[in-house]
């Protein structure tokens, strides 16, 4: 992860929304707080409904909390409206002006802050060049495909230079191939900006690969904030492992605790190294959570035994569905090779290795 | 047995049939109840006025220099007809005012419906229809009560000590434009509010997003896109408001001669109907212009229809 100065652009201070009221209330957001440093790309990553829009729209100003604070680099901005806040948003729907060329789209930030016309014209030009619709610059937005349209909502957002860019789930509606190429060039335009970018999605394969950091959110809260290798790595609690990734849950007796290791008490009665948070107390009934990928199949004696239940092919590996002995389901995921298949056949009997760093206790 | 083209062709012109058969009503109704009466009155314009109304079949230009011409009774010299030139105006200066009278209230209660909930929105949709269960001639009669000098307004007025006498505003200009205004908001209002339903809000939070101000989000963003409501709407206001007939009449007192009076006096006591027949058509063809001359300015800088 390269450097990045600690410099806070957003802070999100105790923030509550609340829609409705009397009986209808809902808590969209629940005393959340989280800081973005500078230059990051941060996303707010969960399923529908659990406040990531709604938190994104603070920040644009097109909602005011109900509670809380938002800092803009320092300053409070949650009374302003969202023509006062240095911050642009890309919209789900892109949101282009139909009435409007591909250029006069992107030049609009600019014309509306009443930036000179030769200034406009060259930052247009500049942006138009940045994500390469230099030849659509004449056409109106309805003739465009939808990843041009894409580009274009990109350029008008980053054209007045904002302090922080916002994007609400702006890949949903892309087809798979033209989503993975926007991904990098996201990447890109992050990098040459250097703009600090708030990115929000349910795709969790999209925040892995795109984010410097992740903040989990579920019901209105943030569950966890991290690195993309901490939340994959070392989810806190079970909803951000199951939501993150396939995972294996093992319920485990947890002794031991020192130094963020700990012994896992397996219901085989093996006992396996799991890495913990700190300050965990020790307790019978917790549960330890392991990668597929993280985990062997051996048709020796394993830490765990069990039967093959079914094999399924993906391409670039096999996951092999294990009925524990124990009663517990758990899957491998193995890479393929050319040459010969995966080896096992539903009905084996099986012993899956987990490996030294490869199982982590969740908090809960 | 028929090749699928033999059998793709005979569906299309059984298509082509069936849609020519439903709309066989609707055409003919169109070509005797429009057109026809309009061919008349194209030919009665050319005509000879008979002595007891009608038309003697005779041809005659008269009827047609005489629109905006009259002929000196003693010298037989043309000079322009004074009268008619100031009723056209006074017309067309109503229609305009009219049209503008009903955009500025219409557009920002098309705006307000709009921005309901779906559920509201049939309401207010009803509320606004609702006039158009009662006959003209009650309605302009229902603002008559209000606004006479022993009217609700004045009644009011006075009470409250605001006034010491009644303001007249009954069979002023003032009350033709009251009723007027009140008459034809509902045609305004109705297009306007139809663009304005289908106006994708996000492109609203897209323009403050992007440092627009209210009034440039407006003017630069849901204007031009409910330009085509704006556009239907002047269309549908300006039109009656051209020939209204009834209001003029019951709220000006008749003091003020509107062309609908004029070209209907050429068919009562003036017994000119070649007159009135060229009137009517003059009508027609400022209308036109007036349209096309609108729809051209309208569409050279904003969005396309549909």
């Amino acid at each position: 992860m390269p450097d990045k100065p600690d410099r806070n652009a957003i802070e999100v201070v105790n923030v509550s929304k609340i829609f409705g009221s009397g009986e209808g209330q809902v808590a969209a957001l629940d005393k959340v707080s989280v800081s973005i440093r500078e230059n990051e790309f941060f996303t707010l990553l969960g399923p529908s409904g659990c406040g990531k829009t709604t938190l994104l729209r603070l920040i644009a100003g097109f909602d005011f909390p109900t509670a809380g604070e938002i800092l803009l680099y320092g300053q409070d901005i949650a009374p302003l409206p969202p023509f006062k806040r240095p911050v642009n948003t890309v919209f789900q729907s892109y949101a282009l002006f139909p009435h409007m060329t591909v250029a006069d789209n992107i030049g609009f930030g600019l014309e509306m802050l009443g930036k000179p016309r030769a200034e406009i014209k060259a930052r247009v030009a500049e942006m138009l060049k940045l994500v390469k619709m230099e030849a659509l610059a004449g056409r109106r937005t309805g003739q465009i495909s939808g990843g041009q349209q894409q580009r274009v909502a990109l350029a008008r957002a980053l054209a007045p230079q904002p302090k922080v860019l916002l994007l609400d789930e702006p890949l949903s509606a892309l087809d798979y191939k033209l989503r993975k190429e926007m991904q990098i060039e996201l990447k890109r335009l992050q990098h040459e900006t250097g703009i600090t970018f708030i990115f929000v999605t349910h795709d969790q394969e999209e925040a892995l690969t795109m984010s410097d950091r992740i903040a989990v959110m579920s019901s209105g809260k943030i569950l966890q904030v991290g690195s993309p290798w901490d939340i994959y790595d070392k989810p806190a609690e079970r909803f951000v492992a199951d939501f993150i990734g396939e995972t294996n849950f093992l319920t485990a007796a947890i002794s031991g605790v020192g130094s963020g290791k700990a012994r896992a008490t397996l219901k085989s009665g093996t006992t396996i190294e799991a890495t913990v948070a700190e300050g965990f107390q020790p307790k019978d009934n917790a549960t330890v959570v392991v990668r597929p990928e993280h985990a062997k199949l051996t048709k020796d004696k394993g830490d765990l035994s069990g039967t093959v239940e079914n094999i399924v092919y993906f391409g670039t590996d096999t996951h092999i569905h294990v009925h524990l002995d124990s009663g517990e389901a758990f899957t491998v995921r193995q890479q393929n090779t050319r040459s010969a298949g995966c080896g096992f056949e539903r009905g084996d009997k099986v012993g899956i290795i987990v490996g030294n760093d490869a199982a982590q206790v969740l908090r809960d | 047995m028929a090749t699928a083209e033999e059998v793709a062709k005979a569906a299309e012109r059984r298509d082509v049939r069936d849609r020519w058969l439903l709309s066989a009503p609707a055409l003919l109704v169109i070509l005797f109840a429009a057109t026809g009466p309009l061919l008349i009155v194209l030919v009665y314009s050319f005509l000879t006025p008979g002595a007891y109304g009608d038309v003697k079949w005779q041809f005659s230009a008269d009827a047609w220099t005489s629109v905006f011409l009259e002929r000196d009774i003693f010298d037989d010299t043309l000079s322009l007809a004074a009268a008619h030139v100031t009723i056209f105006w006074r017309s067309i200066k109503l229609a305009v005012v009219t049209t503008l009278a009903t955009l500025a209230l219409g557009f920002p209660t098309a705006y307000f419906m709009a921005t309901r909930s779906e559920k509201t929105r049939d309401l207010w949709l009803f509320l606004i229809t609702i006039p158009f269960w009662t006959n003209l001639l009650i309605r302009t009669f229902a603002v008559l009560q209000i606004i006479r000098n022993e009217g609700i307004v004045n009644t009011i007025l006075l009470k409250l000590g605001i006034v010491s006498a009644p303001i007249q505003i009954l069979y002023t200009d003032t009350a033709i434009l009251i009723g007027m205004a009140y008459v034809y908001l509902p045609l305004m209002v109705l297009p306007i509010y139809a663009s304005m339903e289908k106006l994708d809000f996000r492109l609203v939070e897209a323009g403050y997003d992007l440092y627009a101000t209210r009034f440039k989000v407006l003017r630069k963003i849901i204007f031009p896109l409910v330009k085509p409501g704006v556009i239907a709407g002047s269309i549908l206001v300006f039109i009656p408001a051209l020939g209204a007939y009834v209001t003029p009449s019951v709220l000006g007192g008749g003091k003020n001669m509107m062309l609908s009076n004029l070209i209907e006096l050429q068919f009562g006591q003036g017994r000119n109907w070649p007159l009135g027949s060229a009137l009517s058509i003059t009508v027609m063809i400022i209308v036109m212009a007036a349209l096309l001359a609108y729809v051209r300015n309208a569409g050279k800088s904003g969005v396309r229809h549909g």
